[in-house]
């Protein structure tokens, strides 16, 4: 033990620093010094492509955007898109992990289909999903609104992402549809991480189904649900493949990311394409911070 | 415990162990089941469904009131169109991908073994602000990125990409391992260091051999990221042809003006899935295990 301790003392503790040094440099450069670099700019003046203007201009960038009705639009949509998108995967998520997690016939094959529309590009699946989500109706209809017409529920078709009101519900269905399968392996790995003998007891104890996933099973899950909660918000607060891939540019389901997408590369408005960027890391670090120190202290206090 | 948690999820469960047998009533439920994950099936299926059938009815037949009926006979017209048009795109995402895949593995695993096992004062924190990099919206970086990139002209040259899904890529690849090497235990490394090997050569020879569930995941993750992704393709690249990717390429044959040609666009759509499909077909679990380590809880 104490020729151990000893060895111990001769390996250099900053030998672990010099390997990773390179990675440390480029994380500072590409990723804080950038993150700087932009806050920079999202207090400066360059608002248009050939200004060198270096002056502050303060907050004036962000205030502008109060006053902006398409940055409004763009946030309210993207409030609209996160709370359906959030809610949906949970639902079906939390579903497909249920008919799962007690084992059934076939369940790697229900599965794995279930989680292959992680695999595919956004882009690539906004093809199928543009004729899927049509909006032509009744005679003319394709896509769902002609499902909905073969199962005699011809009253639920509507105008899916081009409806003015309810465009970004309907765009929550291909990211649902996209995120799903992930959200129910989460699940399916916090119910394989409740030991069985739980389980058993209260049903040795005469628990109904019902009670032992309320207040059994359920209440373990709890980290479970804070996780997927995390991880579909800072999802949703970034979302821009998809939308594109659906829709494009198009106004009724304009997001954050689209618009500063328009504002960077057709308006060229840097300083402003930089506020809505950093308002979208801010968004994005409220979520995730917090729930970094509490893995990170969760992990301390286990080891 | 990181890969347990995976592994839990990947072990189907054992049924015949809690196998009783079932009266009417859970006859009736187990029918509900199967039923009710039959639908699931059908419609995570569906848009997949659309594309394939469609790309094989060749280039008139296609029309948006018939995209659930298959063809009567296989016509592949459509992928004689289009593949010209993707195979290079296609060629390209392939050489950066693999290229961008293989350095961010040998880089991930470098820093997983140091913060997992070679842990030096403050490596937590740094750990947890690589781990913060991993979650930002790439918007945030993506202004001074394009500047950065013009200034050093690199634009010109795929190469932008690879360093870019390098340098963004570390904080997962660095994760995965990371997780990946706390599941081996110390005395192993212990013992060789008793022996008297330095750090640098257990690393090179225990932990490195013992790694290579730890590169599938990671390769195959920074491949299907890279492969789908298009915000830094649209970014970087400026729109240009001669440095179009899979999804830029694919963004353009189906948001061009013509969009007539739905089989053309199905048909793209689907070749430019295929090779993440493949992936996912066939090793899927790696893929499952790189995202349930995305929630940090991998």
């Amino acid at each position: 033990m104490a020729l151990i301790k000893k060895k111990k003392k001769l390996i250099n503790p900053w030998g672990g620093f010099f390997f990773v040094l390179p990675s440390i440099l480029l994380m500072s450069y590409f990723v804080y010094g950038m993150i700087f670099w932009t806050l920079r700019l999202s207090f400066g003046r360059r608002t248009n492509s050939s200004s060198t203007d270096d002056s502050f201009a303060g907050l004036s960038n962000f205030t502008g955007l109060l006053d902006d009705p398409e940055f409004t639009h763009a946030f309210s949509n993207l409030l609209k898109f996160t709370f359906v998108f959030i809610f949906g995967c949970l639902l079906s998520g939390l579903i497909m992990a249920l008919l799962l997690e007690k084992g059934i016939r076939g369940e790697g094959l229900f599965r794995s289909i279930y989680l292959y529309p992680m695999a595919i590009s956004f882009i690539a699946m906004g093809t199928s999903w543009r004729w899927l989500l049509d909006s032509a109706r009744d005679e003319k209809a394709t896509g769902l609104n002609m499902i909905f017409q073969w199962l005699n529920l011809g009253f639920l078709q509507n105008d899916w992402y081009t409806s003015e009101k309810g465009s970004m519900y309907a765009m929550a269905l291909p990211a649902i549809w996209q995120m799903a399968g992930y959200v129910m392996a989460l699940f399916l790995a916090g119910f394989r991480g409740i030991p069985d003998d739980l389980r058993e007891a209260a049903r040795v104890d005469g628990a109904s189904e019902y009670k032992i996933y309320r207040h059994i099973l359920f209440p373990q899950l709890s980290p479970t649900f804070l996780t997927v909660l995390i991880i579909l918000g800072h999802i949703s607060m970034k979302v821009f493949d998809l939308i594109y891939g659906i829709a494009s540019k198009s106004y009724v389901t304009k997001v954050l990311a689209i618009y500063l997408w328009q504002v960077i590369f057709d308006f060229q408005n840097f300083a402003k394409g930089a506020a809505i960027a950093i308002l979208m890391l801010v968004l994005v670090a409220i979520v995730v911070i917090p729930y970094l120190r509490y893995v990170t202290k969760s992990e301390d206090a286990r080891s | 415990m990181s890969t347990d948690t995976a592994q839990s999820v990947l072990n189907t469960k054992d049924i015949s162990r809690t196998k009783r047998k079932l009266d009417a009533r859970g006859k009736f439920a187990l029918v509900f089941r199967y039923l009710a994950l039959i639908i699931l099936l059908v419609i995570a299926v569906l848009p997949i469904y659309i594309m394939v059938i469609n790309s094989v009815k060749g280039i008139t037949a296609v029309s948006q009131s018939t995209a659930f009926i298959p063809p009567r006979k296989l016509d592949f017209a459509s992928w004689g169109q289009t593949w010209p048009i993707l195979r290079e795109p296609m060629l390209r995402t392939l050489i950066f991908v693999l290229q961008s895949s293989i350095i961010s593995a040998i880089i991930g695993s470098i820093n997983g073994f140091v913060f997992a096992k070679w842990r030096f004062k403050g490596s937590n924190v740094i750990f947890t602000m690589f781990l913060f990099g991993m979650f930002i919206p790439y918007q945030a970086i993506m202004i001074p990125l394009v500047q950065f990139n013009n200034s050093i002209g690199l634009s010109r040259s795929i190469y932008v990409l690879v360093v870019a899904h390098v340098i963004y890529g570390i904080p997962i690849c660095t994760l995965i391992f990371r997780n990946y090497y706390a599941a081996i235990p110390n005395e192993l490394i212990e013992a060789a260091r008793v022996d008297g090997a330095s750090t640098v050569r257990i690393y090179l020879t225990i932990i490195l051999p013992l790694s290579i569930p730890g590169f599938v995941v990671v390769l195959i993750w920074q491949f299907t990221s890279a492969w789908n992704d298009f915000l830094f393709a649209i970014f970087l690249t400026g729109g240009s042809p001669k440095l179009s990717v899979a999804t830029t390429a694919l963004n353009f044959i189906t948001g061009s003006a013509d969009r007539v040609y739905y089989g053309n666009n199905m048909t793209a759509s689907l070749i430019v899935s295929i090779p993440t499909l493949l992936v996912y077909m066939f090793l899927g679990r790696y893929f499952l295990r790189g995202l349930l380590s995305g929630s940090l809880k991998g």
